[in-house]
């Protein structure tokens, strides 16, 4: 009778297997949730989903299922990510408007002085208000989204039914497909550390055992050394300049933050597309160049090589001699790629943007030719292949 | 009498719906039940609820990164007893006096049925849970050294918890029942003020939680504070008898609170704070 639960889950990429399943009907046997769909609920959750991550997932197919729903065409409207609205309102505001914001305590800030507002008017209007904007003072013109939206003001409201638990969708943070968030940078950080410590536990240390049994006249005198520790060496690579930077800083923050746990961690600056030359700081990009085939001869083969970088650009800049917006390349694009992949056993491209826009950049597509498809979104899930790529 | 085991909230653990629920599946169905969330949200504190609350035993198995599966069966101790061959001793002729039991066949021979903490398994080597399969889907393995097989009398309500440092495997998973903490709400956390200090003056709790999920609120700490520092914060300002007005700032801004040692656990994140502070007053 619950049968489309699971296909749904399974359908929407959650590895339910059939023992789970056959858990929780065995549990549904035993009366553990009675007769109450909320119990049910949160019966099925420990049952089918073993990872905060899909949580949020399971609230979604578990609605669409036990509402007779079909999920909305399109992206739904609760879907919209927080930053796209901040991202309108940056672009739909003046210089002075900004300023006030700012002198306001920023968009966070104002983001809550919306909540408080919007908090306020449900107080008055007994759920009537459909917009906020007619809070009339406000600078934003953009106050008129539907605050289903945003999801302001849900969890306040005490009375709400229980039913509708999973549509609070409380876990959406811990959705791993997302790019990375503050929680995201956490978890990434543990796959990094994860990948940078490689190398047995405690180990037998034979030669000082046999010596100190011998001293001991006999008698068995165990010796052990402490783990080995971290093997790994990595060379990143970051594509610095325009739209790249937010996205560069995060990496640099990412990688600096377990740089203890890496045995050496190195790191040069390129434009767009790798070529003869790189640097190291990028106040002095043109004063204080270093040779490419000065990296390859400094870093041996053994190094991880790592490249963030959005990949967007002229697929001239990558086939062409000459083809680089900055200066005159001798060689194309795809000639130092070939020769840094082909010199560092591992190697693989880290990629901001979302995967599925992919395709559509013809450029992309021949850089992760390329690193022989090696390429990877900077999320959770993207480092995490990479580093199982890396380790291999 | 009912079928189902009854785990509820207690005086002193505050426990929300959906965790009873897998804690009463787990218990009825035996299996383990997997916890995960936050630092601080009481995932080894309901262990010992469980257990008090049943009323039975609890066996705690703290996992350390050089913890090995098989520590928590049997150890043989190979050592001591080519010492004590070496010395003539007459207990080398026999296997048993070098096998050292661990957490879970002191679980499984126990006479009542027991509660198992596996506690942080997350911090183990990432082969660790695959090692324990067997041993926790049958509740029996086999002792190689004497070629015996230690069956469970009654199988142990198995609680283990995760601060998600390593994946687990997905075979690992798929026998547990798992529940994530989240954070409580400000409603359950008035309750879980209350459990634990019954007698705090109502407008200091106030305050107090206000104050609390204020700095919870701000951008960027590197540790939140969570319940358990909360509690002790609360716990210093009852000993130190400070009156509510303490607490209180006239506007809605940010000010230090006082004794904010025990809830900022990092420089960093005290010199943020006292930098916003030091924003709000200039601004207001």
């Amino acid at each position: 009778m619950f049968a489309h639960l699971i296909l749904g889950l399974r359908a929407a990429g959650l590895p339910t297997s059939i023992t789970e399943w056959l858990t929780l009907m065995g549990a549904m046997k035993e009366g553990v949730a009675e007769y109450s769909v909320d119990d049910f609920y949160f019966l099925a959750r420990a049952t089918l989903v073993k990872d905060e991550r899909h949580l949020d997932k399971f609230d979604r197919v578990f609605a669409a299922c036990f509402k007779g729903l079909e999920p909305p065409e399109g992206i739904p409207v609760q879907d919209l990510p927080e930053e796209w609205l901040r991202k309108l309102a940056e672009k739909m505001l003046t210089p002075e408007e900004m300023a006030k914001i700012e002198a306001l305590g920023g968009l966070d800030a104002l983001m809550k002085r919306l909540q408080e507002l919007l908090d306020e008017q449900k107080g008055r209007h007994q759920g009537g208000s459909k917009w906020i904007g007619t809070a009339g003072t406000s600078p934003f013109g953009a106050y008129g989204y539907n605050p289903e939206g945003v999801r302001i003001g849900q969890d306040r409201s005490r009375h709400r039914r229980a039913v509708k638990v999973w549509d609070k969708r409380e876990f959406k943070d811990l959705d791993d497909t997302v790019e990375l968030g503050t929680r995201g940078m956490k978890l990434a950080l543990r796959r990094l550390r994860r990948f940078a410590r490689q190398g047995a536990a405690t180990e037998l240390d034979m030669p000082d055992t046999i010596k100190s049994t011998a001293n001991n006249a006999g008698m068995l005198d165990l010796k052990m050394v402490p783990e080995r520790h971290n093997t790994v060496k990595v060379l990143l690579f970051l594509d610095i300049g325009g739209s790249m930077d937010d996205h560069i800083r995060l990496t640099e923050e990412l990688f600096s933050a377990c740089r203890t746990e890496f045995k050496h961690l190195e790191h040069y600056y390129f434009h767009n597309c790798p070529y003869e030359r790189v640097w190291k700081n990028n106040r002095r990009r043109h004063e204080e160049v270093i040779p490419t085939w000065q990296v390859l001869r400094t870093y041996s083969p053994d190094y991880k090589l790592i490249f963030v970088g959005d990949a967007a650009m002229s697929p001239y800049e990558i086939t062409m001699q000459g083809g680089s917006v900055e200066h005159w390349n001798e060689e194309a694009g795809s000639v130092w790629m070939e020769r840094l992949t082909g010199h560092y056993r591992r190697s693989a491209w880290l990629n901001p943007t979302p995967k599925q826009s992919w395709g559509h950049v013809r450029s992309i597509t021949m850089l992760n030719d390329l690193m022989e498809g090696r390429m990877f979104p900077l999320t959770v899930n993207g480092i995490d292949e990479m580093t199982r790529e890396l380790s291999r | 009498m009912p079928r189902v085991a009854g785990f509820k909230s207690t005086e002193h653990y505050i426990a929300s719906r959906d965790l009873e629920v897998a804690v009463n599946a787990a218990v009825t169905l035996q299996r383990p039940l997997l916890v995960k969330g936050e630092p601080g949200t009481g995932k080894t504190v309901l262990a010992h609820e469980v257990a008090q609350a049943l009323g039975k035993p609890l066996i705690e198995w703290h996992i350390k990164s050089t913890t090995k599966a098989q520590q928590g069966l049997y150890e043989y101790d190979a050592v001591s007893r080519l010492r004590d061959g070496q010395l003539g001793d007459e207990r080398v002729h026999d296997i048993r006096n070098y096998i050292i039991r661990g957490k879970l066949w002191e679980a499984f021979t126990a006479d009542q049925q027991a509660v198992v903490l596996i506690d942080e398994i997350d911090k183990a080597d990432i082969e660790f849970p695959n090692d324990l399969l067997l041993e926790l889907d049958r509740m029996q393995f086999f002792v190689y050294e004497t070629r015996e097989t230690v069956v469970a009398k009654q199988r142990p309500i198995i609680l283990i918890t995760s601060n998600n440092e390593k994946e687990l495997p997905d075979a690992f998973l798929r026998r547990c029942f798992f529940h994530y903490i989240r954070f409580p709400d400000r409603e359950t956390m008035e309750k879980i003020v209350q459990a634990h200090y019954p007698d705090i003056r109502k407008d200091l709790a106030r305050e107090a939680l206000n104050v609390f999920f204020q700095i919870r609120d701000v951008p960027g700490l590197k540790k939140k504070p969570a319940t358990s520092e909360l509690l002790d914060w609360l716990k210093l300002l009852m000993v130190e008898d400070l009156p509510p007005d303490a607490l209180r700032s006239n506007e809605k801004q940010l000010v230090i609170p006082p004794l904010h040692g025990a809830l900022l656990k990092n420089e960093q994140d005290v010199h943020l704070f006292e930098r916003l502070a030091f924003l709000a007053r200039r601004g207001g």
